[in-house]
């Protein structure tokens, strides 16, 4: 599918951010995917266009990072991640379940085009472990058990909240956050949860603070 | 120790992450104050203040910017260095995602100081609800005539753009991110040039951590003997510790430098189960691991080092009894060598082999003598590759070695999992589920 006028509006948007055009290619490439649902032949043309620079370069740029996908994501993209702390802490098993239940495997879409699943590296939600995302949105804490219940209940095309982040909507309009961050989603769902907020609430319990300078109102 | 909330202080504020409910907590007082002094008392402010950068590294923060040559009439850039990557640093995300105002007031005083017109916050592109909440704190920055041309009518101009990353660990090294965000593959760049001299477009470059910014609004509005009331004289300051693994409470907890491990595991409720640490890193995999004979060790830059680690992000990953060492440690090069980027052969033949072996160990099918070919392979790592990746995939296997050398020969002909039940790591109750 060729890219139209509007992403290529949008592109020229994400152009006119920086100083040097070709920074805009990493947000560029985001929004191929949300239009794309995946980097294509078409999208990288147009990158090259927009920015004048060969499709060969925006090639290799696309192939580095692993967010850019070259074949099909689900509509869902689901990661678990299995580097040490969230995969010995459970969140092998919490893989392997999804595994079973989706019939895929690593970075492979389900026949149906629902769900793609990634074992991912870490997501910065250690505290949080096993850690699972749903188009990158924290599904933190996760069991087995309810990672499965997330799966059934976007398959029965079911509210889910993340749990520090906004309701899930789907791979494509989280690409596009990527490349427009300021999303209007900032005030929806929580985003500071009681993990975070652990020993702030400790210090409050047991008197404990900072000491504060006389300049200090 | 106590707990001490500074950056933390006022996290449990709903609104906190909008501009009026960071208002109302003092926020940007600090900047009024900053924009009325001349750019170089600030910088000189941050080099008394000792603050210590807390990406990793630990670089003095003041001296960096002062890096940063003045009157040659090239463009500045201030570049945040958003990517939280390192497995087991949990601290920069949650205070974006927190107060991100804090960061942002932070971005603008930094700025100021090093004559820059052009800020961009690099945030890894897999945490979108971390890059809305800072672009939200942007965009109403920049309505409040916080951002813009003649902030608060000072006459200075700054823009800020907010950047998504796509999945990287190399970005988080700052050259490789330099490259990222000028839209190439993000692989590091030769050093010397430093980035302070020719950073992003060749031009006069700071790259400095979130949780280092988001100090300065405080050092410069509480002043620097205030901030050295926090912690020793080589690490001062507060730092946003992350404590994560078998532990009852993990979480984030802010405390002065300087505490302990064994204070900071009461805080977060002790190992489950009242059972032992095993071993703990005091901040990422890319610090070498310690045991329980080190938690009484002050958590400094200059103890950790002298305690053979290093502080790192200071984001503990606590392991108990349950966890094989050996798969602990297969599992971090694994990582390493997917995230190796390919420019330099001792890091990406090397994370190969190491990591192959490693998994014969795994798997109960090594030799005792492939345990001097790793520390072989290891020291062709460490020290010849061209940055710090490669350092630091070398950093896990000797530092288990040396206390749990017994493990990994027993590994040689039986796997770990036969030794350690992996359901029994589990941290969710009724773990065995399958």
């Amino acid at each position: 599918m060729a890219i139209n006028e509007q992403t290529l509006a949008s592109m020229r948007e994400l152009v006119a951010r920086y100083p040097q055009p070709r920074s805009a290619l990493l947000p560029m490439l985001h929004l191929v995917q949300s239009a794309e649902g995946e980097v294509t032949t078409d999208g990288i043309a147009a990158c090259a266009e927009v920015l004048g620079i060969s499709p060969a370069e925006v090639t290799g740029v696309s192939t580095f990072y692993t967010m850019y996908k070259r074949k099909p994501v689900g509509e869902h993209h689901i990661g678990v991640c299995v580097n040490t702390l969230c995969g010995l802490l459970g969140g092998d098993a919490v893989y392997e379940a999804l595994s079973e239940r989706l019939g895929i495997g690593h970075n492979e879409p389900t026949a149906d085009g629902k769900f793609s699943l990634e074992r991912i590296e870490c997501q910065a939600a250690c505290t949080h472990a096993p850690v699972m995302t749903v188009d990158w949105e924290f599904m933190d804490d996760v069991t087995p058990t309810s990672a499965l219940d997330v799966i059934d209940r976007l398959s029965r095309g079911e509210r889910v909240e993340s749990t520090r982040g906004p309701v899930i909507r789907n791979f494509e309009a989280t690409e596009h956050t990527l490349a427009f961050p300021d999303d209007g989603l900032a005030g929806e769902g929580i985003s500071v949860d009681a993990k975070m907020l652990a020993g702030l609430r400790y210090a409050k319990e047991h008197n404990m603070s900072a000491p504060r300078s006389g300049q200090e109102g | 120790m106590t707990l001490t909330p500074v950056i933390t202080e006022h996290w449990d504020q709903p609104d906190l992450y909008t501009l009026d409910g960071y208002k109302r907590v003092g926020g940007y007082v600090a900047l009024e104050k900053a924009l009325k002094l001349d750019p170089d008392a600030i910088i000189n402010t941050v080099k008394d203040s000792g603050l210590r950068g807390r990406g990793g590294a630990g670089f003095p923060t003041g001296m960096k910017w002062s890096f940063v040559p003045q009157n040659d009439g090239k463009p500045h850039y201030l570049v945040v260095n958003a990517d939280e990557s390192e497995p087991g640093a949990c601290k920069d995300i949650p205070i974006m995602m927190a107060n991100p105002h804090a960061l942002i007031e932070g971005v603008i005083i930094t700025s100021f100081a090093i004559r820059a017109n052009h800020a961009f916050i690099y945030i890894r592109g897999e945490v979108p609800n971390a890059l809305r909440k800072v672009a939200n704190a942007v965009a109403e920055a920049r309505r409040a005539g916080l951002i813009g041309k003649n902030i608060l009518g000072s006459g200075f101009d700054l823009e800020i753009v907010v950047h998504s990353g796509a999945g990287a660990y190399i970005c988080g090294e700052e050259t490789a991110l330099l490259d990222s965000l000028e839209g190439f593959r993000g692989q590091p760049r030769l050093k010397p040039p430093f980035p302070a001299v020719a950073g992003l477009y060749a031009s006069p470059t700071v790259i400095n951590n979130v949780e280092t910014i988001c100090n300065i609004p405080y050092i410069i509005d509480r002043g620097v003997d205030w901030f050295r009331s926090f912690g020793t004289e080589k690490s001062p300051g507060f730092k946003v510790w992350a404590v994560s693994g078998h532990v009852n409470n993990p979480g984030i907890f802010e405390a002065p430098l300087g505490i302990t491990m064994r204070q900071l595991l009461e805080y977060a409720g002790g190992v489950r189960g009242g059972g032992k640490v095993k071993f703990w890193l005091p901040g990422g995999s890319s610090v070498p691991l310690l045991t329980e004979e080190h938690l009484d060790l002050p958590m400094t830059y200059e103890e950790m080092a002298a305690a053979g680690t290093m502080l790192g992000t200071g984001t503990p990953m606590i392991f108990d009894e349950t966890v094989s060492v050996v798969k602990a440690v297969t599992r971090w090069l694994e990582f390493y060598k997917h995230e190796s980027c390919g420019k330099c052969t001792p890091c990406r033949e090397g994370t190969y082999w190491i990591t192959g072996m490693l998994e014969n160990f795994e798997h109960g099918h090594a030799k005792e003598s492939d345990l001097d070919l790793l520390v072989s392979a290891c020291n062709q790592i460490a020290g010849r590759s061209f940055c710090a990746l490669g350092d630091a995939a070398a950093t896990p296997f000797p530092a288990a070695l040396k206390y749990f050398r017994d493990e990994f020969v027993a590994a040689t002909n039986s796997p770990v999992d036969d030794a350690f039940d992996p359901v029994a790591s589990y941290i969710y109750a009724g773990a065995a589920t399958r």
